[in-house]
């Protein structure tokens, strides 16, 4: 579904990612894990389509399609999510009201019919119980407008549920989550993973994939995987941390 | 230029493609301003002799008035005397459907949601009889005359309702309030007048869109809204349709007046030719806009959307003059490429318990300059006195401005003013994340701009507030169609 293939990227002359490959099929999760300032969150900008990024070297195809070639909207529109690490305030806009936005151009582009008032409420109320997230929130505030960091993350699982993307990206989902917000954010991915979808999980941290279970679990470090391995990598990265890796590294480079 | 300005510029560069001009016989006076001109048009509207005499002491003070240069905007001189004050009912060319109408402005109906009828009537199509002559227009005036409810144009009710226009006219706005309320006053052409009787509840809003055979009277316009003990009325001026005019500059005046327990809602969507992209051409919009809640318990409140005119320059203001009385202001202002605005209002608490709001969100965009000016004063007698203000401004690219002048003078220690005020921008942030989940960038662009203004479109009727929302979204795309 996904192919990354040799991809540099870099932001104002600075070299960030240097030769990335990564094949994703659907069905699959994949966890991106490193340091900090390794290029984790990069990776996931750079596919959803960020600007400011250079792609310098490498190719992306997504469902063969060149992912690069494509403008953010219609990344989304082929069916890529990103859950921002940090989600944006929309001002006099309620969740709802954004998604109706959203729901209705990504079904334009894909040249259906947009949803029913009826069948817009129908789904909202069925992904809200999912996610479980309070009503009042998407209904009556604004897009994350005052919303603590745990209703931020939570309202991005609860976007993704309602887009049903094919790709999702989450970014540091984890981050500022105490344990009972991370097992529903979790629950909300499971229950929304299936044999047609894949998902990649950028996270610093391996508690979250006690919750949502990587098939592959690659290491980022100084701009490139540096390791991939099953799930007990996550936990071996947990025990020792990152410093065995990067030593690893440093003695093959010598 | 990152990346981030040239998307906005881009998007907010953007032309005025709906534009139409058509060349249509009118008798019009010749060009100049003199006592001559004012007697003309007096005449022409077979006005009585206190009318002229009104006319003629406000052209006699106007030439002694001087332009006012405190607005912060900045235009070239205008020659008054390269003017024609008074033309004959200018008759819409007649079309037979709308295949002859413009294609380009069609399409601008539909992304406003224009119903196909209004369309008609807006570009100058005949209606079908059906719709004239059954249907909404006829009801509704039958309705409105069964309540004792006068809705009709100026012209027409100096002749039937001559007590009222000489009891009212200039009352709220002396024809010597200002440089353009005195102009206005002198040479005026047509308008509205509105009275609504004691007790009655006017039931349906009113809208100039009914009086749309009369005639285009856009120059220097005048409104007079009278609202007796116990009444209500809610009144909308304007289109969301793009106006075009040849004359350029534009000079209007609107009074209300509010007795005991009286409410007046006037809501006002600008839209005229804002010049092109380069700032050439476009309408200078001087108007004076003022209530006075004269009555216990009365209440006027503004809202207007303005994303119209090259230049713009009013004040919609309340005189809180009854004890208890309310005036509310809610506005949002839009500017893009050279326009310029320099709006905000005046509330004057002159009786006790007096209360006023008044929130104005500014949005500027390509080369654009937005001022909000507003005074609160509180008078000496007006105890117990409140306002509370918010102006929020909004800024797309790095290349416009928005400005914000308040001012306030309290003489009362009882008056409580509160002043909010915020700045922000559209950033990267918010259009990457609208992207992200399918919005292109004209529609980000779009919906952000309606969030932000979100709390004024809530104060429009419905309907209104819909077109208003579209027409926020169409002012600030790259193109049309």
């Amino acid at each position: 579904m996904l192919e990354i293939n040799n991809l540099h990227v870099s932001i104002e002359d600075k070299k960030i990612l240097n030769g990335i490959n990564l094949v994703v099929n659907p069905g699959e999760v994949h966890a991106i894990m490193g340091p900090n300032g390794s290029g984790k969150s990069t990776l996931a900008s750079v596919l959803a389509g960020r600007e400011e990024y250079e792609v310098t070297e490498g190719t992306v195809t997504f469902d063969g399609e060149d992912l690069l070639e494509l403008s953010p909207e219609e990344r989304a529109w082929a069916g890529i999510f990103l859950a921002f690490q940090y989600p944006v305030e929309i001002p006099g806009i309620s969740t709802v009201q954004f998604l109706k936005n959203a729901i209705g151009s990504i079904r334009e582009a894909r040249g259906l019919d947009n949803l029913s008032a009826r069948e817009f409420l129908k789904l909202m109320r069925e992904k809200a119980k999912l996610v479980e997230i309070d009503p009042k929130l998407i209904q009556e505030r604004a897009v994350n407008e005052g919303f603590s960091g745990g209703e931020k993350k939570r309202n991005e699982i609860f976007q993704m549920a309602m887009l049903e993307p094919k790709l999702a990206l989450l970014d540091e989902t984890d981050s500022g989550l105490d344990i009972d917000a991370l097992k529903i954010v979790s629950n909300g991915v499971n229950k929304l993973k299936g044999p047609e979808n894949g998902v990649i999980v950028v996270t610093h941290y391996q508690r979250l994939l006690d919750y949502i279970v990587p098939d592959y679990v690659h290491v980022l470090y100084n701009g490139r995987i540096v390791k991939s391995g099953p799930r007990g990598l996550a936990l071996e990265l947990e025990e020792k941390g990152y410093d065995w890796i990067k030593a690893e590294v440093e003695a093959a480079a010598v | 230029m990152s990346e981030e300005l040239k998307i906005l510029e881009d998007v907010t560069r953007q032309e005025y493609a709906y534009g139409f001009t058509t060349d249509i016989e009118s008798e019009k006076a010749p060009k100049g301003l003199n006592e001559d001109i004012v007697r003309l048009i007096s005449s022409k509207k077979d006005e009585p002799e206190w009318l002229l005499n009104w006319r003629l002491r406000a052209f006699r003070q106007f030439k002694k008035m001087k332009e006012p240069k405190w607005p912060n905007v900045h235009y070239p001189p205008i020659d008054l005397q390269d003017i024609s004050y008074y033309a004959a009912p200018k008759k819409k060319p007649k079309l037979n459907s709308l295949d002859e109408v413009d294609p380009e402005l069609l399409k601008t109906f539909d992304k406003l949601g224009i119903p196909i009828e209004e369309q008609k009537m807006l570009s100058g199509v005949a209606v079908d009889v059906v719709w004239d002559s059954t249907s909404v227009v006829t009801t509704f005036k039958e309705k409105l005359k069964e309540m004792g409810v006068i809705f009709m144009s100026f012209g027409e009710a100096i002749h039937e309702h001559p007590d009222l226009i000489k009891k009212w006219l200039g009352k709220t706005i002396p024809y010597n309030d200002n440089y353009y309320a005195a102009l206005n006053s002198a040479v005026f052409s047509d308008g509205s007048f509105v009275y609504i009787p004691k007790g009655v509840r006017c039931p349906m809003e009113l809208s100039t869109y009914f009086r749309i055979n009369e005639s285009n009277t856009g120059q220097f316009e005048r409104t007079l809204i009278v609202a007796e003990e116990g009444s209500y009325v809610s009144y909308l001026e304007g289109c969301t349709a793009p106006q075009r005019d040849e004359n350029q500059l534009h000079a209007a005046v609107v009074e209300l007046v509010a007795m005991d327990d009286a409410e007046i809602k006037y809501s006002t969507v600008q839209n005229w030719f804002p010049g092109d992209e380069n700032g050439n051409g476009g309408i200078y919009n001087f108007v004076t806009k003022r209530g006075n809640c004269r009555g216990r318990n009365s209440k006027i409140s503004w809202t207007q959307v303005e994303t119209g005119s090259a230049i713009t320059w009013k004040y919609p203001s309340v005189y809180l003059t009854g004890d208890n009385s309310v005036g509310e202001f809610y506005s949002v202002a839009l500017t893009n490429n050279y326009q310029q605005a320099d709006t905000g209002t005046k509330m004057v608490h002159i009786g006790k318990n007096t209360k006023s709001t008044i929130i104005s969100k500014g949005i500027s965009a390509g080369k654009s300059q937005n001022s909000y000016r507003g005074l609160v004063k509180i008078g000496k007698k007006a105890t117990n006195a409140r306002n509370f203000s918010q102006c929020d401004s909004l800024l797309l690219g790095d290349k416009c401005g928005a400005h914000t002048f308040p001012y306030i003078e309290v003489s009362h220690p009882s008056g409580t003013v509160e002043h909010e005020a915020t700045t922000s921008k559209i950033g990267e942030d918010q259009i990457f994340y609208c992207q992200q989940r399918g919005i292109d960038e004209e529609k980000a662009i779009g919906l952000i701009v309606n969030g932000f203004s979100r709390e004024v479109l809530n104060k429009l009727p419905m309907e209104f507030a819909v077109e208003a929302q579209k027409l926020l979204a169409i002012s600030l795309e790259g193109s049309v169609g």
